[in-house]
């Protein structure tokens, strides 16, 4: 398979429709960790991508300056903590898609390891610590292995798409070691983690959008 | 919960635009980013700025304290969110006297990131040097061995006064950035929380409080404190915070301090100078002296109700810094 500069941009877009979809579901997990506007907060980053996605980067067509312009504007619209984590996260996926109009399968797969270890490394989070790291550390392990196996992306990304899922659901029985909810010690226990929530829906967004693509394809 | 809103989603432009058109002769917004506020007050040549801000929601905290004595600039983030490095850079570049600029934000996973990160692009795109500042007062958020991982809350305002009067002085970056985290050093709050705020993006409450509890130790976005407890007078109130604060801080007979009440939004004056008259009477039983004192809302969240108390433990330099004048629209001292 195969992703053009268009498919990537379908897939922002498509990113931007499901947080509206999900902002509520992802206030209500952070209402009981943090200060409730998880889902707010994520919804003003994607809104500014739409933005862009309809204007300004209509005839763009390097995967690269796509994946740098989403970074900087969700950045820019959002500060917060989430901010600098996905801005890392896209600038350096667009490092592996710098000049590129189409992204193959290798591609694909240097780009998600990039973004998930450009996340870890700026906030300094480990699995266990109750963060979306605990979402995407899972998700890039079993997606760089089973690729390196498989060479089919699609598989590959598929099966990491299912430890993202486990790594999401492991974030109910852990205590919050990172950011404001930290100071809530025991009483984190039971909840899931709404950035590890949200980056799981994000990812799975990617896998609906390849699997509609190959089929187009097929 | 009933606010005067328009659009909630444009709530923070919205606020910062009557802002800057409330107080003209004070402050304007950039025309690179409608998020960055510097003073239009001519400030001398070679003195080192002052970059104050944080997540709205707090106000006047935190452009309330752009102003002469104080800030030179600011950068204002989504409710209760960091600024993004942007705003925080454009302030930064207009600000710079060719003798650096100070960042001063609490400790705060979000602050600390895009505050690094702006001073990093500061740095390397524009050649300007950055000292930074990190308030740490909250005595209810970590242990005393580890205050590197304290929030800052309410505290902060000693921190601006503390930075913005060494810039005034004269001194160097290097110096100010000293004055600022000595200021810190010697500042420990708590608060007490007693209702929730309404984020006005999503219409709901930050936590959960019945009406006859309180929460010791809350934090300014209604992060959980030290403990859930029945209501209690203000004095046995202010007992427990003072207590704390005390113990902590080591603050004790012949000692000189700062005091601050702070209000977090929609506890009465009433309430607030109540809790004041208790604090008083404890130090001056104590034997500690009042140098001098502020009560009122300096750093609120939203509408939540409940209030913090300040001390910050004086000497001579920290003394003059805190009598230097002050004078922005939400805070003059003269």
């Amino acid at each position: 398979m195969e992703l053009t500069s268009n498919g990537l941009k379908d897939f922002f877009k498509e990113v931007a429709g499901m947080v509206e979809t999900e902002k509520d579901y992802l206030c209500e997990l952070d209402r009981k960790l943090g200060d409730g506007d998880h889902g707010v907060t994520m919804s003003i980053g994607w809104q500014a991508i739409h933005d862009k996605l309809t204007n300004e980067l209509v005839d763009t067509e390097d995967c690269g300056k796509i994946s740098v312009t989403i970074g900087k504007t969700f950045l820019n619209a959002v500060g917060s903590s989430v901010g600098p984590l996905y801005a890392t996260g896209f600038m350096r996926g667009a490092k592996i898609a710098k000049n590129k109009t189409v992204l193959n399968e290798k591609d694909l797969a240097a780009y998600w390891v990039a973004f998930a270890n450009g996340v870890k490394e700026r906030g300094q989070a480990e699995v266990g610590d109750k963060t979306m790291v605990d979402t995407l550390a899972p998700f890039a392990e079993t997606l760089k292995t089973c690729f390196d196996d498989t060479q089919d992306f699609e598989t590959a990304f598929s099966t990491a798409v299912n430890a993202a899922e486990a790594g999401m659901n492991s974030t109910k029985d852990m205590i919050s070691k990172k950011g404001r909810s930290s100071r809530l010690a025991d009483r984190s226990i039971g909840v899931q983690d709404p950035g590890a929530t949200s980056a799981y829906f994000i990812l799975s967004t990617f896998l609906k959008v390849i699997k509609s693509n190959s089929s187009k394809t097929a | 919960m009933k606010k005067l809103v328009n659009n909630p989603v444009n709530v923070v432009d919205e606020m910062v635009e009557g802002y800057v058109r409330a107080h003209p002769d004070y402050i304007k917004q950039l025309s690179s980013n409608n998020r960055a506020l510097v003073t239009v007050r001519e400030t001398k040549q070679n003195k080192v700025g002052i970059l104050i801000g944080g997540g709205s929601g707090h106000e006047p905290g935190f452009m309330g304290y752009v102003g002469e004595g104080m800030a030179d600039g600011v950068a204002v983030g989504n409710i209760f969110s960091s600024p993004s490095p942007d705003p925080i850079l454009e302030v930064t570049k207009s600000i710079n006297k060719e003798s650096g600029v100070v960042y001063l934000y609490g400790n705060y996973a979000g602050d600390v990131m895009n505050f690094g990160m702006a001073a990093e692009m500061a740095d390397l795109e524009e050649d300007i040097e950055v000292g930074m500042a990190i308030a740490t007062d909250d005595v209810a958020s970590a242990p005393k061995e580890e205050k590197e991982k304290r929030r800052g809350i309410a505290g902060e305002l000693f921190i601006y006064k503390a930075a913005g009067a060494a810039a005034d002085f004269g001194c160097n970056l290097e110096e100010v950035v000293r004055i600022a985290r000595k200021a810190n050093d010697h500042t420990w709050s708590m608060g007490v929380g007693t209702s929730p705020c309404y984020h006005p993006q999503t219409g709901k409450p930050s936590f959960e409080i019945g009406d006859d509890e309180m929460e010791i130790g809350l934090g300014h976005h209604g992060e959980p404190g030290l403990e859930k407890g029945p209501l209690e007078t203000a004095d046995k109130l202010a007992d427990r915070l003072l207590n704390d604060i005390l113990i902590d801080s080591g603050i004790t007979k012949g000692d000189e301090v700062a005091v601050l009440v702070n209000g977090l939004g929609s506890t009465p004056k009433m309430d607030l100078y109540i809790v004041y008259r208790r604090v008083e009477q404890i130090l001056s039983e104590q034997g500690i002296k009042i140098y001098c004192s502020y009560v009122g809302d300096y750093i609120t969240s939203l509408e939540m109700g409940g209030c913090s108390v300040t001390l910050m433990k004086l000497d001579d330099e920290l003394t003059k810094v805190m009598d230097h004048p002050v004078n922005c629209p939400m805070f003059v001292q003269k």
